[in-house]
C-alpha cells in the first residue's frame, strides 16, 4: 500500500516535471466554425494558424474551440479557457455581440485579449481596457471611409440601408459622419431578411445616384442577387463585409462593379503580403479573405510581441503589444490611445478574373490613417 | 409613393405567398393527415436547394437541376418519414417538436460537412433575366412573375390532386378521421409515407426556386419555416385552402408593411425615427395580424378539425 502510494506521488513528480515548460504560451481561440456565416470563422483560424507555422515556433500552443455564433457558448468556452487550461491570450470572436458578452470579463481577470474581427464602440470608448487590443478594425472605419470615398467621387444624392440591428445603425451612422451631407433616404431592412423585392422598388422610386448598404453574410448575396434581375442602374457601394472572396463567387455576376472599402486587399503589394497569399494559396488551395489577413496580422503581434517579453510579465507584454512591431499585411499600422488601429483603408472593385470568376481589385485609397471616433471616451 | 410601387408591391406581395403556399401546403398536409409537427420542414428547402445548385453546376441546366433538387428533396422526405417520424405518430408532440430538431441540427451540420460552409452559387438561368415592363411602367423581374406562375400552377394541380383522385380522397378522408381509413383497409402507412414525400418535394422545390433569387446557404430555411407556421396558424392546421389564402395574406401585408408603415410613420416624426420605429413595427405585422385573427377565429380561417 505504501509502495503504491509511493509510485504514485513519484509519477505525479515526474508528470508535472515533463509538461511544465514554464516559458510556454497557451492562446485560446473562441471563433465560429459552424452555423451560418462559419467561413469567417474558418478564415481567421486558418490565417492565425498560417503565420504560427511560417514562424516556425513550437512553444506556442494553440486550443481552438468552436462558439457556434452563441454568446452564452462563447462565454462559458472563455471561462473554460481560463480557469482550467489557464490561457496566457484568448482571441479569435467574429461577432460583435459575442465579443461584448466575453471581452470585458477576460480583460478584467488579467488575460489579454486580442480581436481579429468585431470592435463594437463600446469597447473602443467608454468600456476599453489595457488588457484588450483591437487588431482588425473600429466598426465604423470601413463604412465611415466609403462614406469619404463617395463624396469625394462627387455622388450627391446616396440611399443608404442597413439590417436593423446594433451594427447596422452603426454602420449607417459612420458612413454620415464622414460623407458629410445629405442622404435621400435610409432603408432598415430585418435582420436575416433573403427577400428585398420591397427595398428594390422603393430605391428605384427615389431620385438617388448611388446606393451605399451594409448587408453582412447571405444577406448581401440574396440582396445582390435580385439588384442584377430589376433593372435599376445605379452605382453600388458597400464595406467588404458584403464582398469577400467567398461571398462575390456565390453571388456570380451581380457583384461584378460594386466598390467596397476593406483595409486589406489580396493585391497590395508589400512583402509581408505576399508572403500570406502565397503561402495561404499553397496550405489551404484557396483565396484568402480579409478575415485570414486579420488572423494572420493577430498572430504575427502576438508572436513579434513574444520575442521581447512572456505574457506572465504583463507590463512588458502590453508594451511590446503597444508597440505593433511587426509587418502588417496591410502595409502600415499602428495602436492608437485606445489600442485600436489607425490605418489606410482601400477601396476594391470586383471585376472579372481571368478565370471568368468575380475577383476584387484594388483601385485606391479611400482614406488615410483612420482613426475612430471613440477613443476619447476611453479612459485607461 | 406612386400607383407604379404599389403595383410592383403587391405583385412582390402575391410572389413572397405563393412560395410560402409552397412550403405552408406540405406542412398544414402532414400536420392535417398525420397529426405531427414537424420543424425539419425547413431542411427540405434547403436539401432542394442544395441539389438544385449541384446539379445546376454540373449539368448547366436550371431546369435539369430544378428536377433534381424536387426529387432529391421528396426521396430525402420519404427516407426521413421510414426511418424516424413512422416512430412519432403516437408520441406527444412534445416528442416530435424534440425529435425533428433534432433532424435540422442533423440536416444542417450534414450539409455544412458535404458542401463546406461557405454559400453555394446558383443563379437563375439566362432567359429568366432581366425584366418586363407592364402597363403603367412598372418594370418587373421576369423570374419573379414565373415564380408566380409556377405558384399557380401548383395550386392548381394540388386542387385536383386532393378533389379529384383517388390519392386525394384518400387524404381527405385522413384528415378527417385518421383511424377510420386504415380501419377501412387503406394502407396508412404507405399513404404517409407518400404524403410527407409529397410535401418535402414541394419544400425543396420552393427551395429551390427561391434559392436562386437568395442564398443557398446553411441554415436557409428556418426563417422560411417560422413564416410558414405562421401561415399555417392563420389559414387553419390542416386547410390546404387555408394555406392558400393564409400565404397570400402573410405575403401581401408583410410587403406592404415594410414598405408604407416607414413613411406612414414619417408623416408626423423625424425621418431617421420614422424609419427605425416603421421597420420595427413591421417587423411585428404579420404576427399582430395572427393574433388579431386568431382572437376572431381561434382555429384560424379554414379549420381542418372543426
Amino acid at each position: 500500500m505504501k509502495m503504491i502510494s509511493r509510485f504514485g506521488l513519484g509519477l505525479l513528480l515526474s508528470s508535472s516535471l515533463v509538461t511544465a515548460h514554464a516559458d510556454d504560451v497557451k492562446i485560446g481561440m473562441i471563433t465560429t466554425l459552424s452555423g451560418g456565416g462559419s467561413h469567417l470563422g474558418v478564415d481567421v483560424r486558418d490565417g492565425f494558424m498560417l503565420a504560427l507555422e511560417q514562424s516556425g515556433r513550437d512553444d506556442v500552443e494553440v486550443l481552438i474551440q468552436d462558439d457556434a455564433n452563441r454568446p452564452d457558448l462563447a462565454r462559458s468556452l472563455a471561462n473554460e479557457f481560463m480557469q482550467r487550461d489557464e490561457v496566457d491570450i484568448l482571441t479569435g470572436i467574429i461577432w460583435s455581440n459575442l465579443a461584448m458578452a466575453v471581452v470585458p470579463t477576460v480583460t478584467r481577470q488579467g488575460t489579454f485579449y486580442l480581436s481579429p474581427n468585431a470592435g463594437p464602440s463600446d469597447l473602443a470608448g467608454r468600456m476599453c481596457h489595457e488588457n484588450y487590443f483591437n487588431v482588425a478594425y473600429q466598426n465604423d472605419n470601413l463604412h465611415g471611409a466609403m462614406g469619404a470615398y463617395m463624396r469625394e467621387e462627387g455622388y450627391e444624392r446616396p440611399i443608404i440601408m442597413a439590417p436593423n440591428y446594433p451594427a447596422g445603425t452603426d454602420a449607417l451612422a459612420g458612413f454620415k459622419h464622414l460623407y458629410e451631407g445629405e442622404v435621400v433616404g435610409e432603408l432598415y431592412t430585418q435582420m436575416g431578411q433573403t427577400d428585398y423585392a420591397a427595398e428594390i422598388a422603393q430605391i428605384r422610386d427615389s431620385d438617388a445616384d448611388s446606393l451605399f448598404f451594409f448587408l453582412p453574410g447571405g444577406m448581401g448575396i440574396s440582396f445582390m442577387k435580385q439588384w442584377e434581375s430589376s433593372g435599376v442602374d445605379m452605382p453600388i457601394f458597400g464595406a467588404a463585409f458584403s464582398f469577400d472572396e467567398i461571398l462575390i463567387k456565390a453571388v456570380g455576376s451581380a457583384a461584378i462593379g460594386a466598390r467596397n472599402t476593406s483595409l486589406w486587399a489580396y493585391d497590395l503589394e508589400n512583402e509581408a503580403n505576399d508572403r500570406f497569399v502565397e503561402g495561404f494559396q499553397a496550405a489551404y488551395d484557396r483565396m484568402p479573405t480579409l478575415y485570414a489577413a486579420q488572423g494572420y496580422d493577430t498572430a504575427n503581434l502576438i508572436l513579434s510581441a513574444l520575442e521581447t517579453a512572456h505574457p506572465d510579465d504583463k507590463d512588458a507584454f502590453r508594451e511590446a503589444l503597444r508597440a505593433a512591431d511587426f509587418d502588417s499585411v496591410r502595409g502600415e499600422f499602428r495602436f492608437g490611445p485606445n489600442q485600436h488601429p489607425i490605418q489606410d483603408i482601400y477601396v476594391r472593385e470586383v471585376v472579372e478574373g481571368d478565370d471568368g470568376e468575380p475577383t476584387n481589385r484594388l483601385i485606391g485609397v479611400a482614406i488615410e490613417d483612420i482613426q475612430d471616433v471613440y477613443y476619447e471616451q476611453c479612459q485607461m | 409613393m406612386s400607383v407604379t410601387l404599389l403595383i410592383e408591391q403587391l405583385l412582390n406581395g402575391v410572389q413572397l405567398g405563393t412560395m410560402l403556399f409552397l412550403m405552408a401546403s406540405g406542412l398544414t398536409l402532414v400536420f392535417g393527415v398525420m397529426g405531427l409537427i414537424n420543424l425539419a420542414h425547413g431542411s427540405f428547402y434547403m436539401v432542394g436547394a442544395y441539389a438544385t445548385a449541384a446539379v445546376t453546376a454540373s449539368t448547366g441546366s436550371f431546369l435539369i437541376g430544378l428536377g433534381a433538387g424536387m426529387a432529391a428533396a421528396a426521396m430525402v422526405g420519404a427516407l426521413v418519414e421510414l426511418l424516424v417520424i413512422r416512430r412519432l405518430y403516437h408520441r406527444p408532440h412534445l416528442d416530435q417538436v424534440l425529435a425533428t430538431f433534432a433532424l435540422i441540427l442533423i440536416f444542417s451540420e450534414g450539409t455544412r460537412w458535404i458542401f463546406g460552409s461557405s454559400p453555394m452559387r446558383l443563379s437563375p438561368p439566362s432567359w429568366l433575366t432581366g425584366f418586363v415592363t407592364l402597363p403603367g411602367d412598372t418594370r418587373y423581374p421576369i423570374y419573379r412573375l414565373m415564380l408566380i406562375g409556377v405558384g399557380i400552377v401548383i395550386s392548381i394541380a394540388l386542387y385536383f390532386l386532393i378533389s379529384k383522385t383517388r390519392l386525394g380522397m384518400r387524404i381527405r378522408a385522413g384528415e378527417s378521421d385518421r383511424e377510420m381509413i386504415g380501419a377501412l383497409g387503406v394502407n396508412i402507412s404507405k399513404l404517409y409515407t407518400v404524403v410527407f414525400a409529397l410535401g418535402a418535394g414541394l419544400a425543396g422545390l420552393a427551395g429551390a426556386l427561391v434559392g436562386a433569387l437568395q442564398s443557398v446557404q446553411v441554415g436557409m430555411g428556418e426563417p422560411v419555416l417560422i413564416l410558414a407556421f405562421v401561415v399555417i396558424v392563420i389559414g387553419g392546421i390542416g386547410s390546404i385552402k387555408g394555406a392558400l389564402l393564409g400565404a397570400l395574406l402573410v405575403g401581401v401585408v408583410d410587403t406592404l408593411g415594410r414598405v408604407y408603415l416607414p413613411i406612414f410613420f414619417r408623416a408626423f416624426m423625424p425621418p431617421s425615427e420614422a424609419t427605425g420605429v416603421g421597420a420595427a413595427l413591421a417587423a411585428m405585422l404579420i404576427y399582430i395580424l395572427m393574433a388579431v385573427i386568431l382572437a376572431f377565429k381561434p382555429k384560424g380561417l379554414f379549420s381542418a378539425h372543426d
